[in-house]
């Protein structure tokens, strides 16, 4: 039986051998991907994103739990930076999960972000596909603790939960510009702290502002956790579900996901087309063209151009070539 | 472009509450450009086999500590390979009695690496022995 046969009746070794299999890339993913892809679209996707150390990976572990009490399954993906200089990475938030690591219900799969910007690598989405179908109710998944350019999730999730936590100084800073606009939900972490009170009302002040929000009709809820001691997860949990019925009985359940559609679809005929026509090119000319342009014979877009005027050239001769044969 | 990396799963099996060469190791695999995953401490053998299942590695890295090994290795090695992971390297750091060394020899264990191993020691063991990356 292939790999996505056996992951489709629930082999969880076939499962985790698949993102891999997503993670090197190349042909056989694409395959496998052209496989499953008929049997996504069921998970409900989930992106909990905010800065380092706020407590994502403690709450994602907690709504886990709380899911599986709702008798729904999880999947879980959880990024972390790989290192610019190694290559190499420390993949670290499976530590605050690692108790549901045997439970069936739950798949927890950690990923590099390979050189990745923007929070999440370039292999996420099609974990988060293999989770899909493998029949995950709901997949969750951890961005790299967030600066304020890691806003990839609100490409790839349903719903957005923001996490934010006292005591990371300045409280504006504390919701980083770019974050506050794919919020869904947010919550404010570590309630246990001095300075929870004020991070939440800053919050608050920023909503009634007209600040964030991705949709109408949806006020993005504030939920107060102490996720290391569980409390308000549960509320967080409802917030979720709440969002999705939202996200349903407005429609844009389905704009959102044409959206996503669209926005995936974009991203992956910018890489095709730049990786075929960098095939295309010949040395000679790259190197002729790169020189051009380093001693200002040439202006960089007149060489982009030309570029592409040969790529065109070259890639129509081989349909006409093909219409000869048949 | 396919790119391919060695992935690790390093744990620390067991009841006692430090965890410091561990994370040296960890911090030792990823500079030498591995994907490393920590599990953190007192892990089950169920908890350790069900990480390396869903995180797909290569490589199994256990601490060791006094005594507890000759029980809970060959239940981790045991467990592994009725989940189909029996072509895992398996690897173990810390201070290992000379006379244990054949019986974990035996189960499978194929690495050995006391408190003075260099990185350079470990990382290439590990090259060596793993195709992929
Ligand atoms: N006081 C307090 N500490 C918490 C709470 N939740 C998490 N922590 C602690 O905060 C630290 C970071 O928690 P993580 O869950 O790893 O945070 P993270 O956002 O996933 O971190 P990165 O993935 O590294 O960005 C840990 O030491 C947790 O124990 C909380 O509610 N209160
Ligand atoms: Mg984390």
């Amino acid at each position: 039986m292939g790999l996505v046969d056996r992951l489709l009746s629930g082999d969880r070794r076939a499962a985790a051998q698949l993102v891999t299999l997503m993670e090197d890339g190349g042909p056989p993913a694409r395959e496998a991907v052209a496989a499953l892809y008929p049997h996504t679209g069921h998970a409900h996707i989930v992106g909990v994103t905010g800065s380092p150390g706020t407590g994502k990976s403690t709450l994602v572990y907690e709504l886990a739990k709380e899911f599986r009490s709702r008798d729904k399954t999880v999947g879980i993906v959880a990024v972390d930076p790989t290192s610019p200089f190694s290559g190499g990475a420390l993949l670290g938030d499976r530590i605050r999960m690692q108790k549901l690591s045997t439970d069936e219900g739950i798949f927890i799969r950690s990923m590099a972000s390979r050189g990745q910007l923007g929070g999440l690598a370039r292999a996420t989405g099609d974990a988060i596909k293999v989770l899909d179908a493998f029949g995950r109710d709901i997949v969750m998944v951890e961005t790299v603790g967030a600066g304020q350019s890691e806003v990839e999730i609100a490409r790839a999730a349903h719903t957005v939960i923001v996490v934010d936590a006292p005591g990371l100084g300045d409280d504006i800073q504390a919701i980083k510009a770019g974050l506050f606009e794919i919020a869904d939900i947010f919550v404010v972490n570590k309630a246990d702290r001095e300075g929870a009170d004020r991070t939440l009302l800053t919050l608050r002040m920023m909503l009634d502002m007209g600040e964030g929000s991705r949709e109408r009709g949806w006020r993005p809820p504030l939920v107060k956790t102490v996720a290391l001691q569980g409390e308000g997860s549960a509320l967080v949990a409802d917030a979720v579900e709440q969002h999705l019925a939202h996200l349903k009985e407005s429609g844009q359940l389905h704009i959102r996901s044409m959206r996503l559609a669209e926005e995936e679809l974009r991203r992956i005929l910018g890489q095709e087309l730049l990786s075929r026509l960098l095939d295309e090119i010949r040395e000679e000319q790259w190197e002729f063209l790169t020189k051009e342009v380093a001693e200002r014979e040439l202006d960089p877009y007149t060489a982009a151009d030309n570029l592409l005027a040969s790529f065109f050239q070259a890639t129509a001769g081989v349909d006409e070539r093909r219409g000869y044969e048949s | 472009m396919p790119e391919s990396k060695i992935r690790v799963l390093i744990a620390k099996p067991g009841l006692d509450g430090h965890d410091r060469g561990a994370k040296v190791v960890a911090r030792i695999l990823r500079d030498a450009g591995m994907e490393v995953i920590y599990t953190g401490l007192r892990q089950t053998a169920e908890m350790i086999v069900a990480a390396a299942l869903q995180e797909d590695v290569d490589v199994i890295g256990l601490s060791i500590l006094s005594g507890a090994h000759m029980t809970l290795f060959p239940r981790v090695l045991e467990l592994a390979k009725e989940k189909g992971l029996g072509d895992v390297l398996y690897l173990v750091g810390g201070i290992i009695p000379d006379d244990d060394v054949p019986a974990l020899k035996e189960m499978g264990i194929t690495g050995f690496f006391g408190p003075g191993a260099s990185a350079k020691e470990i990382a290439g063991f590990i090259k060596q022995h793993v195709e992929r990356g």
